[in-house]
């Protein structure tokens, strides 16, 4: 803190303060002056990350019905709840920026705002849990851990609880698969259909490739992103490879090899056209996702409005 | 506000006995005694608290990031509140 | 300001929700139960005091499923949360009672309909969120007394359930407070919202009399219960400006309900999805 302030010492303007702040890896915090494209950027960032957690229920909470046994219910519901809570943390470290959650919602059901195009992906058999598990959220972490060093203070904040949450997650996916993959045969092969669905989305989740981003300069250089899309994907890639080895599953692309000279796995090429269409809207399960979240907010509206009513009520009568 | 927007809470958890309450984050609730509950079931869900205060964050009085120099800066040059300003003879203890 | 006590009333308690997948102590061990009091050698419980305990971790384990259904579902995302919290609780129960009878996948995922003991009043569908307020106001009502009861331990047949009943007060008593506060934010919030409250109360009233039906080999009868059920209830029910309803809290079919493993249609459609996957794979381990 006090290396903005000496930098800050004086009457420099509020834009040579916040580029300071930032070269320094000094946190930006909510009542400090920020460009607004800056805020713009972070807004619709939190929101989107927001809107994928509790939109990322559902594919999960598909199964808890249906968990094999009542350990892996536990572990499911508390997953499922877990996502509950992260996007309200999100939520609510947007609205430091002044943007209601109210707002950021009407925004999704509208379908004005995007959430991660991987929920929409269908979740047909049990091992999709532990598929999304190791998987989407193996990616997801990759993603994240780089935001716990946000250049904005409450979005770095969430993430690091977010994050620290989340080492569960993972791990409880592929723990998961390990027990189908050793398993009977049915249940092997399972478990080897899900990861054929679920490894090209996965890779996916990080976002067109660096020559066509269209956001990744500026983020970068504000330091809300730390590393490019083409960088982190490449570090997924080369943790999931032996992982997948150790789980006694393959994964799904035939030009999956060492590079001795890159010091990376070389992979094959993702299918852009269908990462378009699904983020455009036509995915598998786009429509339904988007009208349950609208159906649970719709016919939640009674509840919010009795108790906001409750409350008007008790608080005349207190005072 | 609308009908069915709930006010903002700012939530401060103790972790444990002997520290002090620590702001944890903000949610929404219809009432205080909503947001105590909200706040318990969604800062505390892995053992993280001990006790929880929720504040309306409307009631919070925050110092503008535009005073920071007359607010802070006048403490930061008074180095002899601190202990490290002063010379103490070699071998002497217990100070 | 609002501040929680700090001398370790149930909302402040430090226990919260157990890691899943860990047993914590005296949770999902089966080996806590008291020998001498209807045990097994390898200290499962046999005989009415495995009958007492399958009976109670039927209730818990078909009550959180129901409340899982909500997942992604509730009218507010910190409903979302504070649901679940109550469903792993319940689930953690469930698990320690069936192990303190048998093996808790079997008996969870192997046994037919007419073989669950639940009270049908846990099996009832969600309906809205003011019918699962009410089915969870009257059950964790109801559970609070007889956990307590329990957990004194004074009765050498609820020996083996004491410790678990000690852990689950506290869990109870903060499902009871959650579905207190929303009985009285319902009743007393809008017109429509006091309508609903008072139909789901209305409608799940025919179920509460299974509530205190005798359990042999639980050592604690829950028709003692029934009175302090009763004032705590109107009490609630007072204060949210609702009304007791009325009519009969049992039906007149005479060959009994949940405790003799009668239930209603909806339990057979929610078993079915909830054993499929399990019954699918027979022998597999997950």
């Amino acid at each position: 803190m006090t290396a903005v302030l000496d930098a800050a010492g004086g009457a420099s303007a509020p834009a040579e303060v916040f580029e300071a702040a930032v070269a320094a890896d000094e946190r930006i915090e909510p009542r400090d002056w920020m460009p607004d494209a800056y805020r713009a950027t972070l807004v619709r960032q939190m929101a989107q990350h927001a809107h994928s957690e509790i939109i990322g229920m559902q594919p999960e909470a598909n199964w808890i019905t249906r968990a094999p046994s009542l350990r892996r219910k536990a572990i499911l519901m508390a997953k499922v709840q877990d996502e509950a809570g992260h996007g309200l943390y999100l939520y609510s470290a947007a609205e430091t920026l002044g943007t209601s959650r109210e707002e950021l919602l009407d925004k999704l059901h509208a379908g004005r705002q995007r959430y991660s195009s991987i929920f929409n992906y269908p979740t047909l058999t049990w091992a999709d849990v532990g598929a999304i598990g190791w998987l989407v959220d193996g990616a997801a972490i990759t993603n994240q851990v780089p935001l716990c060093r946000c250049s904005y203070g409450p979005y770095a904040r969430a993430m690091v609880r977010i994050c620290k949450e989340e080492s569960f997650h993972q791990r409880q996916g592929y723990e998961l698969l390990l027990a189908l993959s050793r398993g009977t045969e049915a249940q092997h092969a399972m478990a080897q259909d899900a990861v054929d669905r679920w490894w090209w989305p996965s890779l996916m989740m990080f976002g067109p490739p660096d020559s066509e981003s269209s956001h990744s300069d500026q983020s970068m250089a504000w330091k809300i992103k730390r590393h490019s899309n083409d960088e982190l994907r490449q570090r997924f890639v080369d943790i999931c490879v032996p992982q997948a080895e150790s789980l006694g599953l393959t994964l799904p692309d035939p030009d999956l090899r060492w590079n001795e000279q890159r010091g990376h796995y070389d992979f094959g090429p993702i299918d852009w056209d269908e990462f378009r269409e699904v983020l455009r809207g036509n995915g598998p399960c786009n429509e339904e996702r988007i009208s349950q979240r609208r159906r649970a907010h719709e016919e939640g509206a009674w509840v919010r409005e009795a108790a906001a009513a409750y409350a008007a009520k008790h608080r005349e009568a207190d005072a | 506000m609308s009908s069915t927007d709930w006010p903002l809470w700012e939530v401060f958890v103790r972790s444990r006995r002997g520290l002090s309450h620590t702001h944890a984050g903000s949610l929404h609730a219809p009432d205080a005694e909503m947001a105590l509950r909200n706040a318990r079931d969604l800062y505390t869900r892995r053992a993280e608290g001990v006790s929880i205060w929720v504040v309306p964050s409307t009631a919070v009085t925050a110092s503008s990031p535009d005073e920071k120099d007359p607010f802070f800066e006048s403490a930061a040059d008074k180095p002899y509140r601190h202990p490290t300003f002063y010379e103490i003879p070699e071998g002497v203890r217990h100070l | 300001m609002t501040t929680t006590s700090e001398t370790g009333t149930p909302e402040t308690r430090n226990s919260g929700t157990a890691t899943p997948g860990t047993a914590t102590p005296g949770s999902a061990a089966p080996g806590s139960a008291t020998p001498g009091s209807g045990t097994a050698g390898d200290d499962r419980l046999t005989g009415a005091a495995a009958a007492a305990a399958i009976a109670l971790g039927d209730d818990a384990l078909v009550l959180s499923h129901r409340l899982g259904e909500w997942a992604g579902h509730a009218p507010v995302l910190e409903e979302d949360v504070a649901l679940a919290n109550i469903a792993l609780d319940l689930l953690g129960q469930a698990r320690t009672l069936l192990s303190l009878a048998g093996d808790e996948d079997e008996l969870a995922y192997l046994r037919e309909e007419r073989d669950f003991r639940n009270i049908q009043l846990v099996e009832q569908p969600n309906g809205d969120f003011a019918h699962t307020i009410a089915r969870q106001l009257y059950f964790s009502t109801w559970q609070e007394l007889l956990h307590d009861r329990l957990a004194r331990g004074d009765v050498p047949e609820s020996a083996p359930f004491a410790p678990l009943a000690a852990k689950a007060v506290k869990e109870v008593a903060y499902h009871r407070d959650h579905a207190e506060q929303w009985t009285l934010r319902l009743g007393d919030g809008t017109a429509e919202s006091r309508e609903r409250m008072q139909r789901g109360l209305d409608a799940l009233w025919r179920f509460t009399g299974e509530l205190f039906q005798p359990v042999d080999g639980l050592g604690v009868d829950p028709s003692s219960l029934e009175a302090d059920w009763l004032a705590r209830i109107a009490a609630v029910l007072d204060r949210a400006t609702l009304s007791v309803p009325e009519g009969p809290r049992r039906n007149g079919w005479t060959a009994g309900a949940g405790r003799q493993g009668l239930h209603t249609e909806p339990f057979g459609r929610m078993l079915a999805e909830m054993q499929h996957l399990h019954r699918s794979h027979p022998g597999a381990s997950w």
